[in-house]
């Protein structure tokens, strides 16, 4: 009763599971957040589901619930990746002057000026 | 041939989403392996495009505009202090997405489904609704929308642990009964509404933990999206989001010593427990600006202990001045950080480099507890309960058993503080009437232009 794909899909899910904590795991504390964005980015992969959702006039209901997927998941992507740079490019080591076009001279905040 | 060409395209992405986030164990290799990811999700979507099935690329082209059009002032022009939302925002339209397509396939197939395909749509679709309205709440608690404080009512455990159990009953008679339209959208409105009052009773301090927690929901809705399509890259990345968002979770509950069932139902913040009535036994001693400045000049080595005060009054910039002065007079200046300082992991160090801090100054707390005894002075900025011996000595407090940074161990503790309000744990912190401990009141962004003015002379 239970397909022999779902079966492989597990096997792909738990081991995935284990590279994840292994790898997740050496991530700097200092880069928690940028993770979060960055993990945040790569869910967008959600869009290559809702693209063909969206693209194979299934029906009108189908179509227009994949239009907002594919939209709600480039959002993922494009701001994920987006934001994740701009927080990485201000983390700079002692000497290296200013980061590049980073920091507080992007005026990003009330705080910056 | 095309289908063989896809499952490649996808097998080399999630080697480069993998290559990516390792490159996230160092600074100097993050944005590297960040291009390797973007590369890998390139590859993947030009991929997609490509599948069969696909035969009208309309509503995909205007999708992919609209979606880059609200993505790029999310990401460019939001300030650093506000990441922790957009953050929540960011898993509440991913877990959207998946729910959206659940909610599509089991309205195309129905009845045609096996019991099996309906108990992963069902499982999918659940765990994508409520990972969207929680993630909206989480948003919104942390934007000051909805009251940051546990809302709390009785007997709300059980209402929760009801709602979740009628899910997964209705999950389980769909699998009985896979034409049962009336059981799927019950159970996807149950998960919508479940989401909200998932979220209600935790406190804003907890916050750290619940947006960990909600990045593991969204990482196995990502999965449970790639179960139902069969698509192998999603499962990857589904799986590696969820691991990730899960030691996020027990990383941020150990530096706060609690369990994940203690935040998810305890109520952080509810109870004020006795303060031990601690105003009257001592008085405070507060400092002077000019004070403070000549005592920190003065010293050899300065640890500044940054929370989320720091955050609200947007003082960062205002902290790395100070510490310029104090390190063009030959002061040594580090930042210590507890983990869950601010609303989300990581918070501080965001914030410090955007205010050009160098990465090398940040250390945290197994790092910089050991170096206490032998700091001059520690300035305090918007940090509390972090910093509250209560955690080590008096037992029955909230935060007994917390780990906290030692910095009454320092020469000297000034604390910089609008008043003597309790933190978010609300709890009284007994580092203020320390014999070492000096209270500089005033905002933390005020204090700190004075403070650098007051260097200068």
């Amino acid at each position: 009763m239970i397909d022999i794909g779902l079966i492989g899909d597990l096997y792909v899910f738990v081991l995935a599971g284990f590279l994840g904590y292994q790898v997740i795991s050496r991530v700097s504390p200092l880069l928690h957040t940028p993770l979060m964005s960055a993990t945040n980015a790569i869910s967008g992969i959600s869009l290559v589901g809702s693209l063909v959702v969206a693209g194979a006039g299934y029906n009108e209901i189908s179509t227009l619930l994949g239009f907002v997927a594919v939209t709600a998941s480039t959002i993922n992507v494009v701001g994920g990746f987006l934001i994740t740079d701009r927080i990485l490019k201000m983390f700079r080591a002692a000497g290296a002057g200013p980061a590049p076009g980073g920091g507080s001279a992007k005026g990003t905040a009330s705080g910056s000026k | 041939m095309r289908r063989d060409l896809l499952q490649l395209f996808y097998l080399v992405s999630a080697i480069l989403f993998v290559m990516g986030l390792r490159g996230l164990s160092h600074p100097k290799t993050a944005r590297r392996g960040m291009f390797l990811a973007e590369l890998g999700m390139l590859l993947a979507i030009i991929g997609s495009l490509l599948h069969h099935e696909i035969i009208d690329y309309r509503w995909i082209a205007a999708g992919l505009v609209l979606g880059t059009a609200i993505g790029v002032p999310m990401a460019m022009w939001i300030p650093m202090t506000a990441v922790p939302q957009r953050t929540a925002l960011s898993h509440s339209f991913g877990a959207l997405a998946a729910s959206l397509i659940g909610i599509s396939e089991y309205y195309r197939h129905g009845a045609a489904l096996g019991s099996v395909r309906v108990g992963v749509i069902g499982v999918e679709v659940m765990l994508g609704s409520l990972t969207f309205t929680g993630s909206l709440m989480a948003a919104g608690k942390l934007q000051g929308l909805i009251r940051g404080y546990p809302i709390t009512w009785r007997g709300q455990n059980f209402s929760n642990l009801s709602i979740l159990g009628a899910m997964l009953a209705l999950i389980v008679a769909l699998m009985f009964v896979p034409s049962s339209t009336a059981a799927f959208y019950s159970m996807v409105g149950l998960a919508f509404f479940f989401g909200v009052l998932f979220i209600l009773p935790i406190g804003a301090a907890d916050m750290p933990v619940v947006i960990a927690l909600l990045n593991s929901y969204a990482g196995l809705t990502d999965a449970a999206m790639g179960f139902m399509l069969d698509n192998k890259i999603q499962i990857i990345t589904g799986s590696l989001d969820g691991s990730s968002g899960f030691i996020l979770s027990i990383l941020m509950c150990r530096a706060m010593n609690r369990s994940i069932t203690n935040v998810l139902f305890g109520a952080f913040g509810k109870v004020q427990d006795n303060p031990a009535e601690l105003e009257g036994k001592k008085p405070i001693r507060q400092i002077s600006v000019e004070e403070a400045a000549e005592l920190l000049g003065t010293s050899r080595s300065v640890v500044f202990v940054p929370g989320y005060g720091m955050a609200v009054s947007q003082a960062q910039h205002r902290v790395r001045e100070v510490a310029d002065m104090l390190k063009n007079k030959g002061v040594q200046v580090r930042y210590g950080i507890h983990a869950v300082a601010g609303r989300m992991p990581g918070h501080m160090n965001v914030l410090l480099a955007e205010a050009n801090v160098p990465y090398d100054e940040l250390y945290d707390m197994d790092q910089i507890n050991s170096q206490f005894p032998e700091t001059d002075v520690v300035v305090v900025v918007g940090a509390n309960d972090v910093v509250n011996p209560a955690a080590k000595r008096m037992r029955g407090s909230p935060i007994y058993g917390m780990p906290i940074l030692e910095v009454e161990k320092a020469r000297v503790v000034i604390v910089c503080k609008r008043s003597l309000a309790v933190g978010f744990a609300g709890i009284d912190n007994e580092l203020y009437y320390g014999d070492k401990t000096l209270m500089l009141f005033g905002d933390a962004k005020e204090t700190m232009v004075k403070l650098t003015a007051a260097l200068k002379e």
